[in-house]
C-alpha cells in the first residue's frame, strides 16, 4: 500500500534559510563596523519589514485586511511609556509594551473579527482613532503636544543607538521565524483554508474563531514591536504620529509592490519602500503623492506583487509555505 | 442640551450628503472608496479656487464644481475603478488608498498647507441664525446644509424610483449579471453611480469648507465620520444614510458638549456601539427561543437599494 510521502523543505528551501541565517549573523556584529548612520537607516528597515511582514500575515495569509494596524503601533509605544515612567528599565519596557499591546488586541479581536470585510477594515481603523483618543486623555501625553522617552537619553548615544538595532534586528528575526513556523503549521493551513472560504473551513472543522484570533494577536504584537523600536529611535511619541494612519498605508504598499500572500513580498516591497524613501523622501509630498501612484499603478498591472508575479513566470521560490506531497512517497530521496 | 440636540439633528444633513454617496458606491458597484473624504477636501479646494482666484460667487462655484467632479467620478471609474473591481475585496481598497495619497499630497503640493474656509466669502451666512419660539436659535447655514441633504436625498429617491437609470441601478445592484441579460450596460451603471457619488462628495466638501476649516489632509476623517453615519443608518439605504448623519451629528454634538475631543470620540462609540449591538441581536437570534423574536439587526450589504425596492414593487 502506497502512501503520499510529505516533503517540507526544497533545496531553495535549505539554501535560503542558511543564507538568512549567515544574513542575521553579518547583520547582528554589523555594529561593530558600520557607522551610526548606517546602524540607523537598517533600524528603520527592520520596522518597515516587521511591518510589512505582519499586514500580509494578517490580510495575505488570514484574508483579514486591516485598515487599522496603527493601534498597536502606538498603543505599543505608550504602553512602554507608561512602564517607563512606572520604573520599568527601557528596553525591557520596549517588550514588556509590545506584549502588553498584544494582549489588548484580545478583547479586540472578540468583537472586531465577527465583523466582514469592508466594516471590519473600517472598524478597525475607528479603534485605532478611539485608542488615539483615550491615550490623548493620559497626562504623561499631553494632548497634542506628545512626550519623549527621556530615560534613554541616560544611556550614551551609541550604545542607546546599538541596543534598539539589537532589538529590532531581533524581534525581526524571531517574528519572521515564528510566521515561518505558524504558516507551515495546521495554523496555517487553516487560516488560508479560512481566508479562501470560511464557510467551507467551517465545514471541516476548523475553529475559525480562534484560528483568526491566533493571527489577529501575533500580528497585533508584531506591530507593536515595530512601535516600540520606533519609539526608541525616535525618542518622541506624537499621537498623531504613532497612531497615524500612514502606517498602515505604508504597509499596504509594501505588501502590495513586493507581493501580497508570498513570504518573501513583503520583505522586498520594505526593502523597495525604504530605497525610494531614502531616494526621493526629500521631494516631500510629491514624494507621498508618487507612491499614491505607484500603489494604484500596481493594483492595476501587477496586483501579484513583483514577487508574486516573478514566482509565477519561473515558478522559483525562495521559501516555501506550503507542502509538497510524492506518489508514492518510496520515491521520495528522503 | 437642546441646543446641541438641534445643532446635532442639522450636523447630521451634512453626513447624509457625504455618506449618500458612499452609500450608493457600496450598494451599487460594490466598491468601498476609501479616498472618498478626499473627493469631498478636493470638491471644497475647487470651491476655493473657483471663489478666489477665478471671482465667481460661492454659490456659481458650488453649482460649477459639482458636475466638474460628477465627470471626474466617470472618468474614474471607467478608467482605474472598473479594473480593480475584478481583483475582488481588496484592489478596490488598495487602488482607493493610493488615489487618496495623491489627492491629498497633490492638494497640498497645489494648494500649500495652510487650513482654509470658504467662511469668510458667503458674507453673514457663516454667522447668521433665525431665532424660533422658546428661544432656540438655529444657524441659517447649517439649516440650508440640512435642506440641501433633503433635498439631495429626495431627488435621488425620484431617479432611483421612476426614472431609467434608476430602474438600471437597481436592477444593477440586485444581480449585474441579471441585469446584463436584460439589457442593461452594467458598466454605464456603475459610471453613472460613481459620477453621482463623486460629485455628493464634492457637493458635501464644498458645505464642510463653509462651516469649518480645511486642509489637505482633512480627507481620511470625513472618510471615517461617512462611513459610520453609512453603517448607523444601514448599508445601502438611502434615508438610512440621513438617520445614521443625523444619529451621529447628535453624538458628536454631544460628546463636543463634554470636551473638545469627546466630539470625535462619542460619535466613534456609537459607531462600535451599533456594530456591537447588530452583532449581539445576531448571535441572540441564532439562540433560537424568546430571542428569536428579537428584531432582525440589518442584512450585510447585499442589495443596494431596499427601500427604493419597496417603492417599485408598488408600482409593478
Amino acid at each position: 500500500m502506497n502512501t503520499y510521502g510529505v516533503e517540507r523543505w526544497t533545496r531553495s528551501g535549505r539554501l535560503t534559510v542558511a543564507a538568512a541565517a549567515g544574513a542575521l549573523l553579518i547583520l547582528a556584529l554589523l555594529p561593530t563596523l558600520a557607522s551610526g548612520l548606517v546602524i540607523d537607516k537598517l533600524t528603520t528597515l527592520f520596522v518597515y519589514i516587521l511591518l510589512a511582514v505582519m499586514w500580509n500575515l494578517l490580510a495575505g495569509y488570514a484574508g483579514l485586511v486591516s485598515v487599522g494596524q496603527q493601534s498597536f503601533f502606538g498603543i505599543g509605544g505608550y504602553l512602554a511609556l507608561r512602564l517607563v515612567e512606572a520604573g520599568m528599565t527601557p528596553y525591557l519596557a520596549l517588550v514588556v509594551g509590545a506584549i502588553g499591546a498584544g494582549l489588548v488586541a484580545i478583547p479586540i479581536s472578540a468583537f472586531a473579527l465577527r465583523l466582514k470585510g469592508g466594516e471590519f477594515a473600517i472598524a478597525m481603523w475607528v479603534i485605532a482613532e478611539v485608542l488615539r483618543i483615550v491615550v490623548m486623555f493620559d497626562p504623561l501625553v499631553q494632548g497634542e503636544t506628545g512626550t519623549s522617552l527621556l530615560a534613554l537619553n541616560a544611556l550614551d548615544p551609541e550604545l542607546r543607538r546599538n541596543l534598539t538595532y539589537w532589538l529590532g534586528l531581533a524581534g525581526l528575526a524571531i517574528m519572521l521565524a515564528i510566521t515561518f513556523w505558524l504558516l507551515r503549521s495546521r495554523i496555517g493551513a487553516a487560516a488560508q483554508a479560512i481566508r479562501d472560504d470560511e464557510e467551507a473551513a467551517a465545514s471541516i472543522g476548523i475553529d475559525v474563531m480562534r484560528i483568526k484570533q491566533i493571527i489577529f494577536v501575533l500580528a497585533a504584537f508584531g506591530c507593536a514591536l515595530a512601535g516600540t523600536v520606533w519609539l526608541a529611535s525616535a525618542i518622541t511619541f506624537l499621537p498623531r504620529t504613532n497612531f497615524g494612519v500612514q502606517w498602515t498605508v505604508f504597509m499596504l504598499f509594501m505588501v502590495l509592490v513586493g507581493g501580497l500572500k508570498t513570504f518573501e513580498g513583503p520583505i522586498i516591497g520594505a526593502v523597495i519602500f525604504f530605497l525610494l524613501q531614502e531616494i526621493f523622501g526629500d521631494l516631500g509630498v510629491w514624494y507621498l503623492a508618487g507612491l499614491g501612484v505607484i500603489a494604484v499603478g500596481f493594483a492595476l498591472y501587477l496586483p501579484d506583487g513583483l514577487w508574486g508575479t516573478w514566482r509565477q513566470r519561473t515558478g522559483i521560490e525562495a521559501l516555501s509555505g506550503s507542502v509538497m506531497l510524492r506518489y508514492p512517497a518510496s520515491e521520495t530521496k528522503r | 442640551m437642546l441646543d446641541a440636540l438641534i445643532q446635532g439633528i442639522l450636523l447630521g444633513g451634512y453626513y447624509a450628503i457625504l455618506a449618500a454617496g458612499l452609500s450608493l458606491m457600496f450598494g451599487v458597484v460594490r466598491f468601498i472608496n476609501l479616498a472618498h473624504g478626499d473627493f469631498a477636501i478636493l470638491g471644497a479646494y475647487l470651491v476655493l479656487f473657483a471663489v478666489e482666484v477665478l471671482g465667481l460667487s460661492p454659490w456659481l462655484a458650488v453649482a460649477a464644481v459639482v458636475p466638474i467632479m460628477a465627470a471626474l467620478g466617470w472618468v474614474l471609474q471607467a478608467t482605474l475603478f472598473a479594473r480593480t473591481i475584478k481583483g475582488g475585496f481588496l484592489l478596490p481598497l488598495l487602488t482607493t488608498f493610493g488615489l487618496g495619497a495623491v489627492l491629498q499630497n497633490g492638494m497640498f503640493g497645489l494648494f500649500g498647507s495652510d487650513t482654509k474656509s470658504l467662511g469668510n466669502h458667503i458674507g453673514n451666512l457663516s454667522w447668521a441664525s433665525w431665532q424660533l419660539p422658546f428661544g432656540i436659535t438655529v444657524g441659517q447655514l447649517p439649516v440650508i446644509t440640512f435642506a440641501v441633504a433633503v433635498t439631495v436625498l429626495a431627488s435621488l429617491q425620484l431617479v432611483l424610483s421612476f426614472s431609467k437609470l434608476g430602474r438600471a441601478i437597481r436592477a444593477t445592484s440586485s444581480d449585474p449579471e441579471a441585469a446584463e441579460l436584460c439589457g442593461i450596460d452594467a458598466r454605464a451603471v456603475h459610471r453613472a453611480a460613481a459620477a453621482i457619488a463623486v460629485a455628493l462628495a464634492g457637493l458635501a466638501g464644498a458645505f464642510l469648507a463653509m462651516r469649518a476649516l480645511i486642509n489637505p489632509y482633512a480627507g481620511p476623517t470625513q472618510l471615517i465620520f461617512a462611513f459610520e453615519a453609512v453603517v448607523i443608518g444601514g448599508i445601502g439605504s438611502l434615508w438610512g444614510t440621513l438617520i445614521g448623519g443625523i444619529v451621529l451629528g447628535v453624538a458628536q454634538s454631544f460628546g463636543a458638549t463634554i470636551s473638545a475631543q469627546g466630539f470625535q470620540l462619542a460619535g466613534h462609540t456609537v459607531f462600535l456601539g451599533v456594530l456591537g449591538g447588530r452583532l449581539y441581536l445576531a448571535h441572540s437570534r441564532s439562540l433560537g427561543g424568546w430571542r428569536a423574536v428579537l428584531p432582525m439587526p440589518s442584512p450585510p450589504p447585499k442589495s443596494a437599494t431596499q427601500l427604493q425596492q419597496a417603492t417599485s414593487e408598488g408600482r409593478s
